[in-house]
Order: structure tokens, then sequence, then C-alpha cells
């Protein structure tokens, strides 16, 4: 396609920023237009992701086989321990289910596995035709709750009702009947709860880290490295710590109101954002002086060994231009700090899933120029990339071959980076998998950014 | 302990699936479309399910995998998708421009009852499909089959909604590509060439997912079966389909309406269905067997005797897609290796009849299709039966990690290595490749495990 255009009903969720432009008023939050090819996904798609990590519970999938199928260990959430989330469990309905409903099925399954398995709490994603076919999953988890003892809870995640954000708020739900069940004994008054950190490449164990070198006790993650026992006690920690604002400040804000538990939005990634979160954290605890006392040993000591070592590749990237498209806005902020940092600027920028808010910051925080968009599609995407004259693109899946085609360096921010992003050594890890993209020895024998080289 | 789940055991489970060996229809519909040149697969369901095929084709090709979605709602699903569709076919026409939209359905969809050929005949009444552009469509509902199965209904769906008789015969034969890789239906095309024989091979998913680095992202890469190709099918000789369960019941469909004979032949993997397909093309085309082939197969049966001894007597575990498993059990055979415990997702009758006759030469082999018939299943037969070799797609990877034995990766889909998309596994160069994959790992262990005393340098 040579001429590529912009679709008219898309207007309203793309703006570029300059001087004397029209209002800002990107549209956001809505469904997408029919007949797009949106990078989006569905309800149970962020349910899915948000309570996957949980390792020792049973998770299945109540629908036809393909959601099981597709949701099958494709996010490298790492487990200290039980590994059971890494399997995949389906009731694979088939017609005669759709049919008479699919509740016996379920029963039957649920028993066999709880049997099987031992698991220390069940998960029941409904699925599409559940919401159609009105099989009561609510009673049956009840009932096989009954039986066996352990906690099981219903996921209302049917694909289209709603947006992924949807399937966030549906997957704290289920977490949030769980907290409050366990025993808070044992639990320090200079504790936390570390919220939104879903252990992708032992993340989260880089985070904990830091936050027990400070002093303070960590009382769950959720949902990286998850487990059970610890979300059922959750309520006993002091704070809220949340990162992916989008998926999990639901659940913050409903333990505050519940357990009175204060929540700060944090992030960890690049330098800025990282020494902020352990600032934020320290400074709730303001009769502990020595808790901001470790706080600013471990900034100093990372930051220490990590400068030098990120000027080399400063040096290289200084002045080439960066497009982002991932899935939450919040990640968007940092990711564009982060590159700041790196000399690169940032000529696009987008979410699946951001809000209003989240797009009036991303605006001030932007340069001149730089293109914001919600729910992106690959045109766009391709659009922008070549006419902005991009050398990066940070996305997931489904953004990266795209990216290879159009000659741009890639990194993935997304369920599938293989090393941690997160943390001092996390934005090391960024700037070298950055790096190796951008000046890799490959470009030069592929034409680049549509042809030109 | 991710790898300790499988208990040894194997208990009747109801209904309950663990590690399946298949996924759903509309993943194949998605994939056989992108067969087509210049065309955009259309997914008529929610979101995630457009997402999630996009992903999973993205992960096996590390191409962009383009398809749009109706995003359905909760208000589409009480009062039904049609304004959904039609919605959806005027923006793709106006923004993507395709020259055909491919729409398949959801479990969503046929649940709440869409029709789409009624949907898209009010599409083309109410003047949104613009001249020269079509519309076709597959239902393809979650709940009945498999992803093999929405495969062989997109295909139906190009047969019956393109082809076109004018009444008069034209020299050549249809192919009808059972679900197998770009590089496989580019070897096909390369095996009809060297015969001589005229063809149209469809789908045909080569120059679409296996498209070169060029510096442009090309929406409607150049490949595909184009319009004019699928209008003639209807006045070919003959059609020749390349498996019983994704490819035949196109050409079952061809021969109703438009009378054109056909014969189905297995997926021509391995020596055996590699003849068989070679003869019945050269017969159709009216063409003989030219001598680059006949050298072909001679290197091919030269490197199977050469090292013949490697193999005999191996036992095998396999699990994958029904026209892809039967050759290949075959060739194994052929090899004097024993498949001795096989599952598919895929239900059908044909496959187990198929897989019954071939195994003879297997006395005692576990065999199983269709619900049930996971890859749980058939690593608790690996615990009961441990094998020498395991073939399948990338979850078998958990599998041979527990028992600790050689893998292969083979089949749908690939997500963890490349050359899927680039080599070929079908023709007699497919079969060497399958020779020297299965060698190797077998070697590899051997060189890794040897004692010192063994450690051989010449195998």
């Amino acid at each position: 396609m040579e001429q590529i255009q912009i679709l008219k009903d898309r207007e309203k969720q793309i703006f570029e920023k300059k001087d004397g432009g029209a209002a800002f008023d990107l549209s956001c939050e809505t469904t997408s237009l029919s007949g797009s090819v949106s990078q989006r996904a569905c309800v149970f798609c962020g349910s899915r992701v948000v309570l996957y990590p949980v390792a020792d519970a049973l998770h299945l999938v109540h629908g036809p086989i393909g959601c099981a199928a597709y949701t099958w260990d494709i996010r490298g959430s790492v487990s200290s321990g039980p590994e059971l989330h890494r399997l995949s469990f389906s009731t694979d309905l088939q017609e005669t289910d759709v049919i008479f409903g699919g509740e016996k099925k379920l029963y039957a399954s649920l028993i066999e596995l709880i049997e099987q398995y031992q698991p220390k709490a069940a998960f029941i994603y409904s699925t599409c035709i559940i919401g159609i076919i009105g099989d009561d999953i609510d009673a049956v988890c009840r009932k096989v709750a009954k039986e066996t003892g352990i906690p099981v809870l219903p996921v209302h995640s049917e694909g289209f009702k709603g947006t992924k954000k949807d399937g966030y708020r549906a997957a704290c739900i289920s977490l949030m009947k769980l907290v409050g069940t366990g025993e808070t004994d044992d639990i320090s008054p200079y504790s936390l709860n570390i919220l939104g950190e879903f252990n992708l490449a032992g993340e989260a164990w880089i985070i904990r880290e830091y936050y027990e070198r400070m002093g303070l006790q960590v009382v769950s993650t959720m949902t990286g490295d998850g487990r059970v026992d610890a979300v059922r006690k959750a309520h006993g920690a002091a704070l809220n710590v949340v990162q992916c604002s989008g998926s999990m400040t639901s659940l913050a804000q409903d333990m505050e109101k519940k357990y009175g538990i204060p929540f700060m939005r944090v992030s960890y990634f690049g330098i800025e954002d990282m020494a902020s979160a352990l600032y934020d954290v320290a400074k709730h605890f303001p009769d502990r002086p020595d808790i901001m006392e470790k706080a600013r040993e471990i900034v100093k000591s990372e930051v220490e060994t990590l400068y030098p070592q990120l000027q080399k590749f400063k040096a290289a990237l200084s002045g080439k231009k960066a497009a982002i498209y991932v899935g939450g806005a919040f990640k968007t902020f940092s990711l564009i700090k982060a590159l700041r940092s790196l000399g690169m600027s940032v000529v696009l920028a987008g979410s699946q899933t951001g809000n209003s808010e989240d797009y009036r910051n991303l605006k001030e925080m932007s340069d001149e120029g730089t293109v914001i968009v919600d729910d992106s599609n690959p045109v766009e995407l391709s659009k922008f990339i070549l006419e902005k004259e991009a050398d990066l693109l940070i996305g997931g899946v489904k953004e990266r071959p795209i990216a290879f085609k159009l000659g741009v360096a890639f990194c993935d921010h997304n369920h599938e980076r293989k090393i941690p992003l997160a943390g001092f050594i996390g934005m090391y890890n960024f700037a070298l998998e950055v790096y190796q993209s951008v000046m890799s020895p490959v470009w030069q024998f592929a034409p680049r950014k549509g042809g030109q080289k | 302990m991710l790898l300790r789940h499988t208990t040894k055991e194997v208990k009747v489970r109801e209904g309950l699936t663990i590690n399946p060996a298949k996924t759903c229809q509309p993943v194949g519909a998605l994939y056989a479309a992108l067969g087509i040149h210049g065309c955009l697969p259309h997914s008529h369901g929610s979101q995630g399910c457009c997402a999630y095929h996009r992903s999973m084709l993205t992960r096996h090709y590390k191409e962009p995998v383009m398809a749009a979605t109706s995003s359905f709602t909760e208000g589409a699903s009480v009062f039904g998708g049609q304004a959904n569709l039609l919605a959806s076919i005027d923006t793709i026409f106006s923004v993507y421009d395709p020259d055909i939209i491919a729409v398949h359905s959801t479990c969503l969809s046929e649940t709440i009852g869409d029709d789409l050929q009624q949907i898209t005949k009010k599409a083309k009444d109410d003047g949104k499909i613009p001249e020269g552009k079509h519309v076709i469509y597959a239902s393809t509902p979650s709940f009945v089959g498999s992803h093999v199965t929405g495969y062989a209904n997109m295909v139906v769906g190009m047969a019956e909604q393109f082809a076109e008789s004018t009444g008069e015969k034209k020299e050549q034969v249809n192919l009808i590509a059972g679900w197998m890789e770009p590089s496989d239906m580019r070897e096909i095309k390369k095996i009809s060439k060297e015969l001589g024989a005229r063809i149209v091979l469809f789908p045909d998913t080569s120059d679409v997912l296996d498209a070169p680095q060029t510096g442009k992202h090309e929406f409607y890469p150049k490949g595909g079966v184009t319009i004019p190709e699928l209008k003639s099918t209807g006045d070919s000789l003959s059609s020749i389909a390349l498996g019983c369960i994704s490819a035949e019941p196109a050409a079952v469909a061809l021969d109703k309406k438009f009378g054109v004979p056909f014969e189905t032949v297995d997926m021509p993997i391995g020596i055996s269905a590699t003849d068989r397909f070679i003869m019945a093309l050269s017969k159709a085309a009216g063409v003989s067997v030219p001598d680059e082939i006949t050298s072909e197969r001679g290197r091919l049966l030269d490197a199977m005797t050469d090292m013949d001894q490697y193999f005999y007597g191996k036992k095998v575990a396999l699990f994958g897609d029904p026209d892809q498993l039967i050759p290949l059990t075959e060739f194994l055979l052929d090899l004097g290796m024993l498949p001795i415990h096989i599952v598919s997702g895929t239900p059908g009758k044909r496959f187990e009849k198929r897989m019954a006759e071939i195994l003879e030469r297997s006395p005692g082999a576990n065999f199983k299709n269709g619900p049930g018939a996971d890859t749980f299943l058939l690593h608790q037969w690996m615990k009961n039966e441990p094998v020498d070799l395991l073939i399948g797609n990338s979850y078998g990877k958990y599998i041979a990690r527990d028992e600790n034995i050689p893998f292969i990766r083979f089949g749908f889909p690939i997500v963890d290595r490349i050359g899927h998309s680039y080599f070929p596994s079908v023709g007699y160069s497919g079969g060497l490749r399958l020779v020297e994959k299965i060698l190797s790992v077998f070697m590899d262990r051997q060189d890794r495990e040897a004692p010192e005393e063994k450690f051989e340098l010449v195998m």
C-alpha cells in the first residue's frame, strides 16, 4: 500500500503534538471499531494474564479448546516453586455441551483436577459462550469449594463483555475474595504488597530484594511468583505498591476501602522511576529513617555501577528515534524517560488500554511532533514509523515482525521479554537489548525504512 | 516441578483436557485464508480470538499476520452480530482495501446464531461489496472439530464460492493443499514444475508467510492463489487432494458442483507417500516422471539405506495433525522405526481407519484421536512404555525434557525454532530433511551420553 490513510473513525484516537494544534481530546477506553485490525485482545485475555502467575493454583478454562490452547504457558511468569500454572486445563466444550450446558463437565473436571493436584485454590475462567449458554459457574464453584475445602473462584471473563481492562477487573474481583482469608500474625507494620508485577523473566525477585534490603517485609507479590497463601494474608500489609496501573489499581482501591491499606503507583523501569519507587515507599514509613537511608544506599550503589556501563550505549544511541506501542500507558511514561536517558527521543507513543488521564500525561511528557495513539493497528504503526523515521519499535509479539520487515530495530517489552527489564539491572539489560538491535550488523544487508537506505 | 505433573496411571477423564494436542477451528480458517492473494481474513467474534490467532501464527512464522475482527460487544451478543459484520465489511474495504475478505465464525457468533451466508448476501444486496471485490465465508465453531477442521472448512469455502464452470475444460489439475507449511507448498509447486504438470495449488501461503525482508511491510504480500486461478478450478481436468481430512472436503465440493473428478492422496511426507503423489499427479496431468525426480528419490533412498542401522527398531511417540501423522507414521515404519504412541486432538473416523491400516506394521501401538487425546495422555503412555524419540509441535518440549529423550519439532505450532517455513518436509527432499533431523538428534545424544571408550568418531 503506497498511500496509507487513516481510518476516518480513528482520527479521534490519534494525536500529533504541535504548537497551537487542535485541543487535546484523545478518544480512548472505547471498544475497537468493527473491521479494524486491532492489536488488542479480550476480557478473558486480561483476566488470564493477571491471574496466570499464581503458581500453586489450578487454572481451569471453561469453554471450547482455543482459549486454553492459546494461553498455555505463553507468558514467562517465573515461579520459584510450584508450576501448576504452566499446564493447560480445559473443559474442551463440544457441540452437545453447548446445547445441554457444560456445568456437569465443569464439575467433573474440577473434582478430578483437585483430587489429582491438590492445588491451594482454583480459578475458573468463563469464556464467551459460557456467557451465552448461561452455565451457572458460581453455583458449581460453590459446590466444589464446599466438597473439596479449597477456595474455588469463578472469574467472569467472557470475552465480549468489555475490553481487556474489564478482564483485569474480573481478575481483581476474584483475588479480592482470597484476600482477607489468611492469618496476619507474623506481619510487620513495615510491610507491603507488590501489586501489578508479574515476574516476567524474574523481575519480581529483583524488586522484592530491593524492598527487603530496605528492611521491609514483602507480604505478597500479585501475582508474579504468586502463592495463594500469600494472597490470603495480603490484607495484613501496611502498604500496596502498584505497578502496571491498568491491571491492579482496582484491587488496591478495594483493599483500601475494605482494609484501609493505602496504595501508591510506581514503575520499575528506568533509573529515575526505579529510584522513585524505592524513595516513595521509604517516605511512607517516616518513623523509620533507616528505611530511607537504605533506599538511598541501594540507589547510590546501583547507579554507581550502572551509570558508567550505560555510557557506551548512550554514545551509540544518541539522536536515534523510538516508537513505543505497548499494552498499558503507564509503561509508556517510564519508557520515554528511560529512552531519553539513553539520548533517544520518542516519536510515537501509544497503548492498547490507556485512559484519558494517561494520555493527558503522555502529551505533557512528549516532545513536539510526537504522535500519540490509542488502540492502533499495523497500518498506522507502519505509517508513523516510516514518516517519523523511527530507528526502534518497542512493542509485543504482533509488532515485532512489522518492525523487522520495515528494517527497524525492536525490543519486546511485553510477555516475551527474555531478560528482566525492571530494576537497575533491568535498565542495563534494556539498554543492551536496544543497543544490540539498533546497532546490529544485519541491518547493513537489509533495506530499511521503506526501502530507502 | 513443571515436568512432574504427569501421573503414570492412566485414568478415564470425564471430558477434561490437559495440555491439548489441538486448538480451535478459527485459527485454521485464518491460516487457509492467508493463502489467497490479496485476502484479509476476518474473525467474526470477540476481539481476543483474532488477537490470539494472529499471535500464534506470528510466533510460528515470525511474520506479520493481518486479520480483522468484528469486535463483538455485549450488545452484539444479544442482538446478533449482523450489524458488526456489515460495519466490518465497510471498514475493511474502505481502509485496508483487500480484494477479498474471508470471514470465519467463532464459538460466540455460532452460538448466538449468526448466519454468515445470509449476512454476506445482505452485504452484497446492500451494495457494501465494491465491484470486483469478494467476500467469502466459512462456518468454524470452536466447539466442533479442531484447527484442522477450520482449515478444511475455509478451503471448501474457496472452492464453493469462487470456482466457476465455463463449460470448457482447462488442461490443468487442481492441487488442494492440506494444512502444510509455506515451504511445503513451494516444494509442491517445484515438483509440479519439474514434472511439467500444469496445476492450480490452493491455498498457497508461500510468499505470504515466508516473505523476504524488503524494508516494507506489505499488507498483502505477493504470494497466494489468485482469484482467476480459483475461478478456473471448476474447469480443471481433475483435483488431487493432499490429505483426507484437511483437503478432501474441497475436492468433494468441486466434484459435486462442477463434476471435477478427484483423487485423494496422503500428504507427500516420506518416500511412500511421495511416490503415490508423484504417480497421481503424473497420471492426472498426463506427464511422465523426469530423471531429476527419479534421482532425487534415489538420493533419499540412498540416505535411508546408508543409515538404516541407526533407525531400526527405535520406538517413537508422536502427536499432531491427522494429515501429517498418517504419512509420517508410514515413513517411520519405512525406516524401520516403531511408532508406538500416537495422539491427535482432531476427531474423525477417516483418520482412525487409515492409522489402523498403517499401524498393522507396529503391533500393540497406542493410538487415540478426538476429545481426550491430548499430550497428557501421550506422556502417560510414554511413562508406561518409554520411547527413543518424540515428534510433535513445540509443546512436546516439556515431555521430551522430562523423559530426557530426543525431540523433533514437527507440526503446528513451532514457536521455539525456525526452519519449518523455509525447508520443506514434503517430497523426496523433505524426506531427506526428516532423515537428517532424526539421525542428528540420535547421534547428538549418543555423542553427549556415550562413555569415553564408546565415544566414536565415525558414525
